[in-house]
């Protein structure tokens, strides 16, 4: 009999009970929630007269409505605060983990559940948000889910699902330099394309990804949903482990190294056999720069705006026609004649501490160019931005012209007050470029953090690896 | 979750295809924490002459007299009868929580888009297909006659008519056991308890630093 993929371990080890068609009961290790997708939740829960199953597997932080400014004041917009002093209040009511939107360690769900240990290998991780994913960085099965299996979970520990198919995207050899997590997750999604992994859990490996930090696991993991894959993941190694150990919710003494042990067979065994393979040779991967509205829109800083009249698919050239006339793009126009209007560094993607130090170390000792209006930092978390400002990073950045902000996902979906103005051009390290992401009529593209630092200092797109 | 066996209700008719969710409850409304109370914003483009906000006392807003569901003969329906495609475009659950707080129990159509589906059980809606040509007889009988009722029998599957007899309809098995115990996912899952726990038990053994 063949051997297991990693998604199989992670998947057997949570089967509570299948049913004859396939369908499974499974075990949720850790739910983390935040205020968008979780009232309804527990307003069922309420009205039901049920409580959370086991209260200590939950973890919640506010993060989309949060105000990256003047923090003591409060949330302005009435409907935002409500949402942010509801789930305030339901964790409260339950007995939930709360960090606060002025807890120190509050942040982005996604940055915070691995920063405190929540997030352990081989554990199985939802939260009610599609970049879920990222915590598969850490050999977890991690998949958002919707508001009905938020509160699934809450009354169950559980959750109703089928299998998906096993895939392996394997990054081979060595990147460049210059060339970072970011840059190879946007050049998977342009080879596969949004829709590549729909029906699939991912698991990324290869020379590549093993050589990537815990951060750049979870920045390619975090897009494995733009790549259609519900969950994505990486094999444990030395490096998952030294990155858990220590952290507060990470087990301690005895514990630890029976934990240890275990995590060390969160990996797909050698004849394992995957649905799907797909090769990528590292080498021939450069800076990205999205030019579109999809994440698969993607081209190498060095390239140029594609003509749609190339296009052979009358559907294909339709939808570049149409993301070209939305981003104010015309074809063959070179990416590094492209200007912007602003710099925005945060998100899930890449607002941790090597992504902001990846920036600082490019913009050090530069001004932010004349013609952008704003660029700005904004750390996935608290303990981000204090571990920043330890190290300095904060006056690099606040020297340059940066605003360097609180935590929360901004400017990423701009639910809070951070937003682009109709037809203002950006370089963001976050995750999706669809219409509107941004604020209505912004225009967003999709850069690592070095690009997107570099792009500040010059008002325009330009290659890092000539810096 | 309400159970579903029997309803005989009032049927209003909504003579569109492709009826998107957006439609359905426009996405200013998904700021709500909540999941009631989206009935007065159920198809709230259509059904007022104004732009509605969160927030909004609905009551005092202007109704578009046009639009079906504000004729008084439909009051109180509790069966929407539809075209193709609908409940198309995103995922939202808060299109079948509008439909139910409005007070839809059962929506006929000749296809629905599939998460719509799905969304629709998993709140004590029921979704019912049935052939193009009977649902556009059925549309005919509504606008024949006024305070045209059906009587929907989900155990036996059937939709019985005033006038023309019964309409056999298909349902998954499973999701009929649902509706009809009113279970929901959660109403299910629990039933095994017993599994959870005795999974809990032996994972706490294999993995304890999964349960400190
Ligand atoms: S940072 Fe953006 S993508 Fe990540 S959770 Fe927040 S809104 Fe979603």
């Amino acid at each position: 009999m063949a051997g297991k993929t990693l998604y199989d371990k992670l998947w057997d080890s949570h089967v509570v009970r299948q049913q004859d068609d396939g369908t499974c009961l499974i075990y949720i290790d850790r739910h983390l929630v935040h205020e968008v997708t979780s009232p309804q939740a527990f307003e069922g829960l309420r009205m039901a007269g049920r409580k959370p199953w086991r209260v200590s597997a939950n973890l919640a932080t506010p993060d989309h409505n949060v105000p990256t400014t003047e923090r003591d004041k409060g949330i302005a917009d009435p409907i935002s605060r409500l949402q942010v002093v509801t789930l305030d209040r339901n964790c409260l009511e339950f007995g939930i983990t709360e960090f606060k939107m002025n807890d120190a360690r509050q942040g982005i769900v996604h940055v915070i559940g691995p920063e405190q240990g929540a997030t352990l290998p081989g554990m199985t991780v939802v939260c009610g948000d599609s970049h879920t994913s990222t915590h598969g960085a850490f050999g977890a099965l991690a998949f958002g889910i919707g508001t009905s299996e938020v509160e699934h979970v809450l009354a169950t520990q559980c959750l109703i699902q089928k299998k998906s198919r096993n895939m392996l995207v394997s990054i081979d050899g060595v990147a460049g330099i210059g060339v970072t997590a970011k840059d190879i997750v946007l050049a998977i999604i342009g080879e596969i394309g949004t829709a590549g992994g729909t029906g699939y859990a991912i698991e990324f490996g290869g020379a590549a990804i093993q050589a990537l930090s815990m951060e750049g696991r979870m920045t390619v993991c975090n897009m494995a949903i733009e790549a259609g894959a519900r969950a994505g993941m990486v094999a444990v190694d030395e490096k998952t482990i030294e990155y858990v150990q220590g952290r507060p919710y990470a087990p301690k003494g005895d514990l630890w190294g029976k934990a240890v042990i275990a995590w060390h067979e969160l990996k797909s065994d050698g004849d394992a056999v995957f649905d799907r393979v797909v090769h990528i040779d590292a080498a021939g991967i450069t800076p990205q720069v999205t030019w579109g509205t999809s994440p698969e829109m993607v081209v190498s800083v060095d390239g140029k705006v594609p003509d749609p009249e190339q296009e052979p698919d009358a559907t294909r050239r339709e939808g570049m026609r149409a993301a070209l006339k939305y981003m104010g793009l015309a074809p063959n126009t070179p990416i590094t004649a492209i200007e912007i209007d602003k710099v925005f560094i945060g998100s899930c993607t890449n607002s941790r501490i090597e992504d902001i130090r990846a920036a600082a170390q490019v913009v050090n000792n530069h001004k932010v160019s004349k013609r952008v209006k704003l660029a700005m930092v904004v750390p996935g978390s608290g303990l981000v931005k204090k571990q920043a400002e330890q190290e300095g990073l904060d006056r690099v950045f606040i020297n340059a012209g940066f605003e360097w902000r609180e935590p929360g996902c901004s400017m990423c979906l701009a639910m809070n007050a951070d937003r682009l103005e109709p037809g203002e051009r950006c370089a963001s390290t976050s995750n999706r470029n669809f219409e509107g992401r941004q604020g209505q009529g912004g225009r967003t593209h999709l850069v690592s953090p070095a690009m997107a630092a570099a792009a500040a200092i010059h008002g325009h797109f330009v290659d890092v690896r000539n810096m | 979750m309400e159970k579903f066996q029997t309803l005989t209700a009032l049927v209003a008719p909504l003579d569109r295809s492709n009826v998107d969710t957006d439609a359905i409850i426009p996405k200013q409304f998904l700021k709500s924490i909540k999941r009631s109370g989206f009935g007065p914003n159920l198809f709230d483009a259509w059904r007022y002459l104004d732009h509605g906000e969160p927030g909004m006392d609905n009551s005092k807003r202007p109704l578009n007299p046009d639009f079906v569901l504000n004729q008084p003969r439909y009051l109180g329906a509790k069966i929407l009868l539809a075209r193709e495609n609908f409940g198309c475009g995103s995922s939202r659950e808060h299109a079948p929580w509008a439909l139910q707080d409005y007070g839809f129990r059962v929506i006929i159509a000749p296809s629905f888009a599939d998460i719509f589906f799905n969304n629709c059980f998993k709140n004590g809606v029921l979704p019912i297909v049935l052939d193009a040509d009977v649902v556009d007889g059925l549309f005919k009988d509504v606008y024949a006659n006024e305070g045209y009722q059906l009587t929907v029998d989900l155990a036996a599957q059937i939709i019985n008519r005033p006038v023309g007899g019964a309409i056999q309809f298909e349902v998954d098995s499973f999701r009929k056991y649902c509706l009809i115990n009113g279970l929901d996912d959660i109403g299910l899952t629990l039933q095994h308890v017993d599994d959870i726990r005795a999974y809990e038990q032996k994972r706490a053994q294999q993995a304890p630093w999964l349960f400190q």
